[in-house]
């Protein structure tokens, strides 16, 4: 009931004079009613949008429709006996700047409806005859009952503005013809849904690249996350057996391979497997192969490396964070599966993987959604070769990947937000199924 | 006779764990060679004689110490001193802006509820699903609107772009709050402290694996980025990080003269950031862990 009461509409309906005139003056029921300084800073904020709508915002939002269409011309000059480049509009900006001004005409928004809100229940209080709070109680408040709004101002403002804003700035590019392809850098239209179209149709150049990328995206994500997993939990038994000698001294070996940065020891890689690296010289010197391996010329050997340099670099990780849980797991389940004759294989399958399952999928979520958008491993060690003559992705690129090749290398700005686009609506997708079907959603009880 | 044949059976089960232990322990060792292998042998190359990205041997023939000086004084093609320099001003910078970004939203999920609280988690879970390029391409267009992108206001632009969305890897950071049982925070508010003073005196003191924890993995983010970089910096030479110089090393037109140099270099950031590391694992595996018992 109380929050029914003293909503923006009500404020309008029932308030009296000063609230209602805050609808047009805002903050003024908050100057009227002893917060003076607050409400001061409401109207300044009203007013400096007001002057950013007169100056830039309305001619922003005007440029939105048709992402404007002057070219820039050579002009001859007669008195200065020069050629004069007008300025012609450049879409990429209007766009950025129209995107730019719906935020602030949201925020704005937000912040009228609040004060709205505030005005009335001032004049509530003040009807009422409750103390009204001063400047000197709000800012007390603030590091008091109200911390959160200190404490989460900055880091909402800057996801707000450096990763909402690019986003949907992002998102919408996939809708105009915004791409090198027929020279539409500077100057480019809306394009509707053409750009999806081209990529889901399979009959097409990009449609096809696309599939070939996404399965081979869903393959290596399959197998990056399950093999490092299972293969990094053996590890970690292996190391905790009771009988392994010199635990810490193994686990030490393991953690310094991501001990260092790696974009070192992945670009490390790239050079070793190269035909005149270092591993095709060792097998040469050691007079095992006469020819070199392959390893980033061919299909399916860049593919089979890669996957195998991902367990170098991931089984460590899953070590490091496994160690801990495994050792959680009750004894008297291995107790009990041992009496009944289990050898060590049934105890992994039956026991151990279950329960590591159960506890670790949000986990194992959270690693299948990295290896899908990893860009570092098959940027660093193949850079998505090989590549075919006419295409822009190569036989090992992932989805992301080849989303960066599009935007930084071709320019296919439209091309590459449909790809991200694509990206985001297959986790999504994954990410919801694999979440419901799991145990620890459906049973949040503990395990068994 | 039973007697014999339960010390025949013991004897047996000895030798098998024996072998079992002999080939765990031999496994390991390959498997700990083939770890570490690629890191001893970058270790080499930085000593090696010969210059060049290819050679015919596996083993350096010639060890000097060249490489290092090279790459510390040679200051006109790539300056690596300045890269250092450049990357540790934005290290330093984004640890303070993150630490306090994820810490001050980790707490206050954990510690406060309010309207936003849920909403904002949820947003968190559907922003991390957008790959992180989405949003790099389109960063640099507002950074250039801005006027980050030239000269060297581009550290800032870095800056930003590694810090600014921190607030929404507050995951571990919340994980550790919530183990830290609320009655304290309780306690303290009875005896009149406030929640700034809870925060900064009780949990942070309580929480301290998490904000080391959080401290140094922001402190490395910028020394190990180079994508971000490369997009921001595009061929301002002189706003390099140190990332970026050593990807340039191993560029078609550098790889000959600095490819010993690359792995001097490699080998120069790698110590203190393994350093780092191995200290900070402690505090990771702690922090997994929970705080207070009980």
């Amino acid at each position: 009931m109380e929050n029914s009461q003293t909503n923006a509409r009500n404020a309008i309906l029932k308030g009296d004079l000063f609230t209602k005139l805050s609808a047009v003056i805002m903050g003024l029921g908050m100057i009227v009613r002893k917060q003076v300084a607050k409400g001061c800073a409401v109207l300044l904020c009203e007013i400096a949008f007001l002057y950013y709508m007169v100056n830039k915002g309305i001619a922003s939002l005007g440029l939105l429709p048709s992402l404007g269409d002057q070219v820039q011309e050579k002009v001859w000059n007669e008195a200065k006996q020069i050629y004069e480049y007008t300025t012609g509009d450049n879409s990429q900006q209007i766009l950025l700047a129209g995107v730019i001004t719906l935020f602030v005409i949201a925020a704005i928004i937000v912040l009228w409806v609040l004060q709205m809100r505030h005005a009335y229940k001032l004049q509530k209080m003040q009807e009422e005859g409750t103390h009204i709070p001063s400047l000197k109680e709000d800012i007390h408040n603030l590091f008091d009952s109200n911390l959160y709004i200190t404490l989460m101002s900055l880091p909402c403002l800057g996801i707000l503005v450096f990763n909402i804003v690019p986003l949907v700035y992002m998102i919408s590019m996939a809708f105009t013809t915004y791409s090198k392809e027929g020279e539409h850098l500077v100057l480019f239209d809306w394009d509707g849904l053409h750009q999806f179209q081209r990529v889901l149709n399979m009959n097409g150049n990009i449609g096809r690249q696309f599939w070939h990328v996404l399965a081979w995206t869903i393959v290596w994500a399959i197998f990056a996350t399950f093999l490092n997993y299972i293969l990094g939990m053996i590890l970690a038994m292996i190391i905790n057996r009771k009988d392994t000698k010199g635990k810490a001294f193994w686990r030490f070996c393991f953690v310094l391979s991501i001990a260092v940065p790696q974009f070192v020891t992945l670009m490390i890689m790239n050079i070793m497997l190269q035909p005149s690296g270092a591993i095709n010289v060792l097998l040469k010197n050691l007079g095992w192969i006469t020819s070199p391996l392959p390893f980033w010329t061919s299909k399916m050997w860049a593919r089979v490396t890669i996957i195998v340099i991902n367990l170098w670099v991931g089984i460590p990780y899953t070590m490091l964070q496994v160690t801990g849980i495994l050792q959680n797991i009750p004894a008297e389940l291995y107790e009990a599966a041992r009496m009944d004759g289990a050898g060590p294989v049934t105890i992994f399958f039956k026991i151990t993987l279950p329960y590591m399952l159960f506890v670790t999928t949000p986990y194992l979520i959270a690693s299948f959604v990295g290896n899908i958008n990893n860009f570092n491993v098959i940027y660093l060690l193949s850079g998505g070769g090989p590549t075919y003559v006419g295409d822009t992705a190569g036989q090992t690129d992932l989805l992301v990947t080849w989303l960066y090749k599009l935007t930084v290398d071709q320019q296919y700005y439209n091309l590459g937000a449909v790809i991200g686009i694509m990206t985001f609506v297959i986790l999504t997708i994954i990410t919801l199924i694999t979440y419901r079907n799991s145990s620890s959603y459906k049973n949040e009880e503990a395990f068994m | 006779m039973t007697a014999v044949k339960v010390t025949g059976k013991k004897n047996r089960r000895s030798t098998r764990s024996i072998v079992v232990n002999l080939l765990v322990h031999l496994l390991l060792a390959v498997l700990a060679a083939i770890w570490v292998l690629p890191i001893f042998w970058i270790i080499l190359t930085s000593f090696r004689a010969e210059p060049g990205a290819y050679t015919n041997t596996f083993l350096p023939q010639g060890y000097t110490l060249n490489n290092y000086v090279k790459l510390l004084t040679d200051r006109n093609v790539l300056n690596f001193p300045k890269m250092f320099g450049n990357t540790l001003i934005i290290a330093i910078c984004c640890c303070v802006i993150s630490t306090f970004f994820v810490l001050s939203v980790a707490y206050s999920l954990s510690r406060m509820r309010f309207m936003f609280r849920k909403p904002y988690m949820n947003l968190a879970m559907i922003l991390g699903l957008f790959p992180g390029f989405m949003t790099m391409v389109a960063q640099y267009f507002i950074l250039k609107a801005m006027g980050l992108t030239e000269g060297a206001m581009i550290r800032f632009g870095l800056i930003i772009v590694y810090s600014a969305c921190t607030g929404l890897g507050f995951q571990i950071a919340k994980g550790y709050f919530d183990t830290i049982p609320r009655s304290i925070d309780e306690a303290a508010v009875i005896d009149g402290a406030t929640q700034w003073q809870v925060f900064t005196r009780i949990t942070m003191p309580l929480a301290k694996p998490i904000v080391i924890y959080t401290v140094m993995t922001s402190f490395i983010a910028p020394w190990v980025d180079f994508i971000f970089a490369k997009v921001v910096c595009r061929a301002n030479a002189d706003q390099f990080t140190v990332a970026i110089g050593l990807w340039n090393m191993l560029q078609k037109e550098y790889i000959y003269q600095w490819y010993t140099c690359f792995a001097a270099g490699a080998v120069l950031i790698s110590i203190p950031i393994a350093v780092l590391f191995l200290y900070m694992q402690r505090f990771y595996v702690e922090g997994m862990g929970g705080a207070v018992k009980g």
